[in-house]
C-alpha cells in the first residue's frame, strides 16, 4: 500500500498581534512545527502501514525550513520526504495550494491513500483535503473520526457531521482528512532519529511539475486576494478583587447581582 | 507571473523588509534582497519599503463579466431528514446583502418536497430541489456535482454555505471544480456596488481578522461561521418557487458509497449553555478540569476550554470558545486560569457577566472581564464554592 500524508509547518504559537495604526503584523512568525493536526494523518498511516505493509511519503509545500518538518516525519516513521518548494508557489490560496499539491502527488505517482490532519492551525481553512482530492479526480471523506476497515482494495471510514456520523467505503486512490480521535500521534523514535540523522529530503521545484506554467501557481494562480488584515475588537470594562477573601467576594456579588 | 519585484536601482540596502517580514521570507545577501518561498504576500515590506524600492505585480488576469454573474445562491444543507439551522442564517445574510436588489436563490438535495417549499417562506425567490435518492445520503462528489449544476442554471455572483462539517467539505471540492476562490469561515459580510463580496475571517488562529476578496473571478464562494448570523424571519406568505432538478448519472458516478448513517448523542452544545466554567493554561494538570466540571454542573452549566488544552488533547474541540472555536453568548461565564487571547476574548465577550480568575494582573482577560480576581484559581475556586454552598446556591 502507497501511503502519501501531506503536512505543513506552522508557527508555533499564535501568540500574533496587529498593530492597529499600521496594520504590520508585530510576530516572528518564523515557522516551526509540524501543523498539530497533521501529527494524526501521520499516525493513521503509521497505523496503516503496520496492518497493510507498504511505504508512507510525507509531501509538504514551503520554504526550505519546512524540511525540518519533513524530517521530524521520518522521524515518527515515514519513509520518505518530500519538498514541493518553488518562489513561484508563493502567495498560493487554497486553491493554488492543492493545485501545487496535487501536482505534486502526480510527479510522485501511483498513491493509494492520501492523509491530512483536518485543517492547519495557522490557516484553518479545512478547505485544501477536499479541493486536491478533486484536483486529483477522487472521492475524499472529510473529519474522519475513525478507520473501521482497510484493505487491499478498500477503506471504510467514519466521517463527522453535524448531527451524525455516516460510515463511508470508497475503493482506493482516495483520500481523507482525519480527526484526533483515533489517532494519538506517537513521539519521534530516538533510535530513528540517530539512525536516520538528518535524513534525505527530496525537493521539487515548478520544473519538476507536469504543469510548469507558473501563471497556475501562487499568488497568479490565486482567485482569492487578501485586502487587508486587522486586529479583532476589544471591548469591556472592570471591577477588580484580590486577596484572601476573593473567592468569597465574587460569590457575594454574583448573588447580589442576581447573577446566581 | 504576479509576485514582489524588487527595484535594484531604488533599493539602498536598508534591510527593513528583511527586519519587518513576519515569515522571515526576505534575505539580504550580495547586495540583493531574495524573496523566498516562505512568502505569503502579505505586502507588509512593499507597505514598509521608504524607498518604494518592492512593489506587488500582477499579471493581466482574465476578464470575468461580473454583470453576467448576478444573485446570491444558498446552499441549504439537510441532515437527517431536517433542514440544518445555517441555512436559515445564510438566507437572512442573503436577504440583507441582496437588500432586494439582486435575487436570493436556494439549492438542496432533499426527497422531500416540503423542505424545499418551506424556504420559499423564508423570501427565497427560486429553489433548486434535487431530489434523487442517489442524493439522499451525503457524498461529496455528487454534491459538488449538485451546486455545480445550480450555479450553471443560476449563475449567481455568491454562493454561501455553512461552515459546517459538510459545508467545508462541501465547498472546496465545488469551487475547485468550478476553478474560482473560496473563503473559509466567514464571520462578516458585505457586497460592494460591483458585486465584489468582502469577505471577512479570522486567521493565524483568530489573533488576526482578514478581508478577503474574489475579483476576478465567478461565482464567490464562501463558507460562512454557524451562529454569526442573523436568521430570517418565517414570513405568513410563500412567495418564490420550487423548480425540481435532476443530475445525470455521469454526475452521479463516484468510487464512495455510504455504509451506514448513525445520528450522534446530543452533544452538550457550549454555546446553547446558560453558565459556562472555562478552563485555560493556568491549569496544572488535566485531572483538574475535573473540578471546574463538577463546578459547571452545580451550576446548571457546562465546561469549556481554551484552544491550548484542545491542542494539548486535555479537551475536547467542541469544548473550545474562540475564533477557531465556539462563540458562545452565556448568562455568566467564569474563567480559570485564562489569560484572554483576542481569539479567545472574540468568542466570548457578549457573554453578560465575565468573571475571570488569574494569577497575572496584566492579563488581557481583565481588560473584558467584569469582575476579575487577580489570585490562584486553586485557592480562589475552593472559597468561591464554600460561599456558593453556605448560601446555598450549590449543594453537596
Amino acid at each position: 500500500m502507497k501511503l502519501l500524508v501531506c503536512i505543513k509547518q506552522v508557527p508555533a504559537t499564535q501568540q500574533v498581534e496587529v498593530d492597529p495604526e499600521t496594520g504590520v503584523l508585530k510576530r516572528d512568525g518564523v515557522l516551526s512545527k509540524i501543523n498539530p493536526y497533521d501529527l494524526y494523518a501521520l499516525e493513521a498511516a503509521l497505523t496503516l502501514r503496520e496492518r497493510l505493509g507498504g511505504s508512507i511519503t510525507v509531501l509538504s509545500m514551503g520554504p526550505n525550513q519546512a524540511e525540518d518538518a519533513l524530517r521530524e516525519a521520518l522521524w515518527m516513521g515515514a519513509d520518505r520526504g518530500v519538498l514541493l518548494s518553488d518562489r513561484r508557489f508563493a502567495g498560493a490560496d487554497v486553491l493554488a495550494t492543492s493545485y501545487t499539491l496535487s501536482q505534486g502527488i502526480r510527479a510522485l505517482g501511483g498513491f493509494d491513500l492520501i492523509l491530512m490532519g483536518r485543517q492547519t492551525t495557522d490557516g484553518d481553512t479545512a478547505q485544501v483535503g477536499p479541493a486536491v482530492a478533486q484536483w486529483l479526480g477522487i472521492p475524499h471523506a472529510a473529519w474522519v473520526s475513525r478507520i473501521d476497515e482497510a484493505d487491499a482494495s478498500h477503506l471504510t471510514v467514519s466521517q463527522e457531521l453535524a448531527r451524525s456520523v455516516e460510515t463511508v467505503r470508497m475503493s482506493y486512490p482516495c483520500l481523507i482528512t482525519v480527526e484526533k480521535d483515533s489517532f494519538e500521534p506517537r513521539l519521534p523514535s530516538y533510535r530513528r532519529r540517530l539512525a536516520i540523522g538528518r535524513g534525505e529530503i527530496d525537493v521539487l521545484g515548478l520544473d519538476d511539475l507536469e504543469d510548469k506554467n507558473p501563471e497556475h501557481y501562487g499568488l497568479s494562480g490565486s482567485p482569492t486576494q487578501v485586502e487587508r488584515i486587522f486586529p479583532p475588537k476589544a471591548a469591556g470594562e472592570k471591577v477588580l478583587l484580590e486577596g484572601a477573601d476573593a473567592g468569597q467576594a465574587l460569590a457575594e456579588l454574583l448573588i447580589r447581582q442576581r447573577v446566581l | 507571473m504576479a509576485g514582489l519585484v524588487w527595484n535594484r536601482e531604488a533599493c539602498t540596502l536598508c534591510g527593513l523588509c528583511a527586519e519587518q517580514c513576519p515569515f522571515g521570507a526576505i534575505t539580504l545577501a550580495d547586495g540583493k534582497v531574495e524573496i523566498g518561498a516562505g512568502c505569503r504576500m502579505c505586502r507588509l515590506c512593499v507597505k514598509g519599503c521608504p524607498q518604494a524600492a518592492l512593489a506587488l505585480e500582477d499579471t493581466p488576469r482574465k476578464k470575468v463579466d461580473k454583470s453576467a454573474w448576478k444573485g446570491i445562491l444558498v446552499f441549504a444543507e439537510v441532515e437527517e431528514g431536517a433542514l440544518h439551522p445555517v441555512t436559515l442564517e445564510l438566507i437572512g445574510k442573503a436577504l440583507a446583502l441582496s437588500a432586494g436588489r439582486h435575487p436570493v436563490y436556494a439549492a438542496l438535495a432533499a426527497q422531500d418536497s416540503a423542505l424545499a417549499q418551506e424556504l420559499t417562506y423564508y423570501g427565497v425567490d427560486r429553489v433548486l430541489q434535487y431530489p434523487q435518492q442517489e442524493l439522499k445520503h451525503f457524498i461529496c462528489e455528487r454534491y459538488a456535482a449538485m451546486l455545480e449544476d445550480a450555479v450553471a442554471r443560476l449563475l449567481p455572483a455568491v454562493v454561501l454555505v455553512g461552515a459546517t462539517p459538510l459545508g467545508r467539505s462541501l465547498a472546496p471540492r465545488t469551487a475547485t471544480r468550478l476553478r474560482t476562490g473560496l473563503t473559509a469561515d466567514c464571520t462578516q459580510l458585505e457586497l460592494r456596488e460591483n458585486g465584489d463580496l468582502v469577505q471577512i475571517r479570522p486567521a493565524f488562529g483568530g489573533n488576526i481578522m482578514a478581508q478577503i476578496l474574489t475579483p476576478h473571478t465567478r461565482p464567490q464562494f464562501a463558507t460562512v461561521r454557524y451562529k454569526v448570523m442573523e436568521a430570517a424571519q418565517r414570513r405568513p406568505e410563500a412567495a418564490g418557487k420550487v423548480e425540481i432538478c435532476r443530475l445525470t448519472s455521469e454526475n452521479l458516478s463516484t468510487r464512495a458509497e455510504v455504509v451506514s448513517l448513525k445520528a450522534k448523542p446530543p452533544a452538550a452544545d457550549i454555546a446553547q449553555a446558560d453558565v459556562l466554567v472555562v478552563g485555560g493554561r493556568g491549569l496544572k494538570k488535566r485531572e483538574d478540569l475535573a473540578m471546574l466540571e463538577d463546578l459547571a454542573r452545580r451550576l446548571g452549566g457546562q465546561l469549556a476550554v481554551t484552544r491550548p488544552l484542545v491542542e494539548a488533547g486535555w479537551a475536547d474541540q467542541s469544548k473550545q470558545i474562540g475564533l477557531s472555536g465556539r462563540t458562545v453568548r452565556p448568562r455568566l461565564i467564569l474563567t480559570f486560569g485564562v489569560s484572554g487571547a483576542i481569539q479567545f476574548a472574540a468568542g466570548m465577550s457578549a457573554a453578560e457577566t465575565i468573571v475571570a480568575v488569574n494569577t497575572d494582573r496584566e492579563a488581557p482577560i481583565f481588560s473584558i472581564a467584569h469582575i476579575g480576581i487577580v489570585g490562584d484559581l486553586y485557592e480562589v475556586l475552593p472559597a468561591f464554592e464554600a460561599a456558593l454552598r453556605e448560601e446555598g446556591i450549590i449543594h453537596e
